[in-house]
């Protein structure tokens, strides 16, 4: 068991033909992620790899492939509206990997995902990864294992961290999702964290955030009214200055707000067990189990 | 990315904004021709730097004569102001705007910001105006108006005027109040912002709403739609560690420690900060490399982390995914043989081509010391530093 991505997933690449798509859809593909179509304007016809067709549009894609998952690796510029033509195509679960769509471009985005079914993951984010099963984006998949972990975070390669610890000590994961370090992303921490509550095959939970917003906070307060199973927590940034973006769009602390003292207060108060150190990501959650 | 409060005033008189009118100088002679071209008998001298509280830093000033404005000038232009958004070295102030005096009768904060949690632009305003809005909202939260703008429907005339009238503002001084936030919110979307701030907006003795100050930062995801914002940019108010990291596309801000930290990854370089001082050591960097650096950005990172005389040892700690380990470990051996490894070099790789990377490493013959993980790493590098000390 898992969630949003397993062997059901049929997904489509957007983005492709371009140096990032392709490098990424040939990794999704060896690892057993069934890509079944790719896209990208004025391509459409051709055959990535001898193996997954191109289209233009993702309308054709959606009518000739029957896809239900998109990844967008398009470049920022045109990233917002690749990810508006998947909506409106009917996609169920689009996660956008991209890196620096503008934000007025996403504060769109997030006004028609409101009226919408779709589930939009990221931007600015590693993707999705049900290990064993299918792996949508850019982490490295032989560092997972199949198990019963889930993982969120705000980050890329501090999670791959944890997910190594985790290896380490031979702690499967269920799945891990990474929401992106932009301010305005689709996924944030309580929609993960209500799925992985609902998910028979996850029995603990390792939450990432770093400095910038309040989601963090808003995370706790519902793990500790909804939360039955164990949540470990870490925050980067506890010496970040303040005023300063930290390479994240998001990971700013502005006005006095969005401090890791405050996001780490408000997880301890949930009763969200804090690792010390980000080296001991994977021993904590070890002791919760 | 930050502009001066001239350019801001600037931009937002092209969107018709009311401003003071006013002019740059870079020295005491273009500041009394600019008063002398302004008029009048009393201006305001302004220094020009990217950072609030000017004015309580001694770099605003009021000159009733020409003689006081070449004077106040003088005194400005060379100094270093500190403000509470400097530090304690303050900031060399190059350029002063002198401007007209106005007429206040009242004063108000304005400011438009990104609401993360409602994925909305707020307008903010309050009677408070001249104080910082970061005080206000801890005092009297009650004193903050707010209106959270339909990003496909645009600001309301309503929502401005709920503004205004919560304002005190009275007749014809809505309608200027609404024109004028109508126009900061088409310069604020079209401009790509990422904050405006006008503080304070004032209400003159004739009725007319205008912008005293003027904060206008951008979204610099945004910056390839906008060149003329670009322009604007003023290399000098920037650190130029920083400038030169991003001609190479790093992710680099500069700090107060001794251990330079070079890292993939915005949440790992984050957290490899936070591990050096849970070890007692003080980061001198944050230092994302990205994704996909090659072993040409690595090298430039690596110097520009070397060529901080405060630096007195190094911790590489790379995970990686899309970056390959061998691509840093190549990244890591050829700086240091460009630039000779006077200081001690903790690395820790892990992730994809571990192997790889730790063999060129350790074929390289340089006396780098391996970590076998980020704890591990961390305390080598606060104890190499400690020892150099």
């Amino acid at each position: 068991m898992a969630i949003w991505v397993d062997e059901n997933t049929r997904l489509v690449v957007q983005g492709i033909t371009g140096s990032t798509g392709s490098f990424h859809a040939r990794q999704m593909i060896d690892y057993g992620t069934n890509v079944v179509a790719g896209c990208t304007p004025g391509k459409g016809g051709q055959v990535f790899d001898d193996k997954v067709p191109v289209f233009d549009t993702m309308t054709e894609v959606v009518k000739q492939t029957g896809a239900n998952a998109a990844v967008v690796y398009v470049p920022p510029p045109f990233a917002a509206d690749a990810i508006l033509e998947s909506m409106g195509a009917g996609i169920e679960l689009i996660i956008a990997i991209t890196e620096g769509i503008p934000v007025l471009d996403m504060l769109k985005v997030k006004a028609a995902l409101q009226n919408s079914s779709c589930r939009l993951v990221g931007p600015n984010c590693p993707g999705v990864i049900s290990p064993g099963l299918a792996k949508i984006g850019i982490m490295p998949g032989h560092i997972h294992k199949q198990g019963r972990v889930g993982v969120v975070s705000r980050s890329g390669t501090l999670t791959y961290e944890a997910v190594g610890q985790l290896t380490a000590l031979d702690i499967g994961q269920s799945t891990c999702v990474g929401i992106g370090g932009d301010p305005i992303n689709g996924t944030n921490f309580i929609d993960v964290l209500s799925a992985f509550e609902a998910d028979e095959g996850t029995d603990a939970v390792i939450m990432i955030g770093e400095i910038g917003g309040t989601a963090e906070e808003q995370a706790a307060e519902w793990v500790k009214a909804n939360m039955s199973k164990p949540v470990v927590g870490f925050v980067a940034g506890a010496t970040a200055p303040p005023g300063r973006r930290m390479g994240h769009a998001g990971a700013i602390i502005s006005g006095g707000k969005g401090t890791a003292a405050d996001k780490f207060a408000a997880f301890e108060a949930a009763g969200i067990k804090c690792a010390m150190t980000p080296a001991e990501l994977g021993s904590t959650l070890a002791s919760v189990l | 990315m930050k502009i001066h409060e001239y350019q801001a005033k600037e931009l937002l008189k092209g969107y018709g904004v009311t401003v003071p009118r006013g002019h740059v100088a870079f020295s005491p002679d273009e500041a009394v021709k600019a008063a002398e071209s302004l008029g009048g008998n009393i201006w305001v001298v302004k220094a020009q730097i990217h950072a609030g509280g000017r004015g309580k830093g001694g770099g605003v000033k009021l000159a009733r004569s020409l003689a006081e404005v070449r004077q106040l000038s003088d005194d400005i232009l060379g100094m270093q102001l500190v403000t509470h958004q400097t530090g304690p070295e303050g900031q060399l102030v190059r350029r002063v705007y002198i401007e007209e005096g106005a007429d206040i009768a009242k004063e108000f904060y304005l400011g438009v910001v990104l609401d993360r949690d409602t994925s909305r632009i707020v307008f903010m305003a309050s009677t408070e105006g001249g104080t910082e809005i970061e005080e206000v909202a801890e005092k009297t939260p009650e004193k903050i108006l707010k209106e959270y703008v339909d990003p496909v429907v645009g600001l309301g005339d309503y929502q401005a005027r709920n503004l205004a009238f919560g304002l005190g503002l009275k007749g014809k001084q809505v309608n200027k109040a609404v024109g004028f936030m109508k126009a900061l919110y088409r310069a604020f979307v079209e401009k790509d912002c990422s904050l405006a701030e006008i503080n304070p907006l004032i209400l003159t003795g004739a009725g007319d709403v205008v912008a005293l100050d003027a904060k206008m930062n951008f979204d610099s995801n945004a910056l390839y739609r906008q060149k003329n914002v670009v322009e604007y940019r003023d290399l000098d108010e920037e650190d130029p560690k920083e400038i030169e990291a991003s001609k190479f596309d790093l992710n680099y801000i500069s700090l107060d420690g001794s251990i330079g930290c070079m890292v993939n990854g915005a949440g790992l370089a984050m957290a490899t900060m936070d591990i050096i001082k849970h070890f007692g050591g003080e980061p001198a960097n944050f230092l994302d490399v990205g994704g996909g650096a090659t072993t040409e950005k690595v090298t430039a990172g690596f110097k520009i982390i070397l060529e901080d005389p405060a630096v007195k040892a190094v911790f590489v700690n790379i995970f990686g995914g899309i970056m390959r380990c061998d691509v840093i470990a190549n990244g890591v051996v050829a700086a240091a043989r460009d630039l000779g490894l006077e200081i001690p070099v903790v690395v820790r790789l892990a992730g994809t081509n571990v192997e790889l990377g730790k063999q060129i490493l350790a074929e390289s013959g340089l006396a780098l010391i391996a970590a076998d993980d980020m704890a591990d790493g961390a305390k080598k590098a606060v104890a190499a530093a400690a020892a150099a000390k």
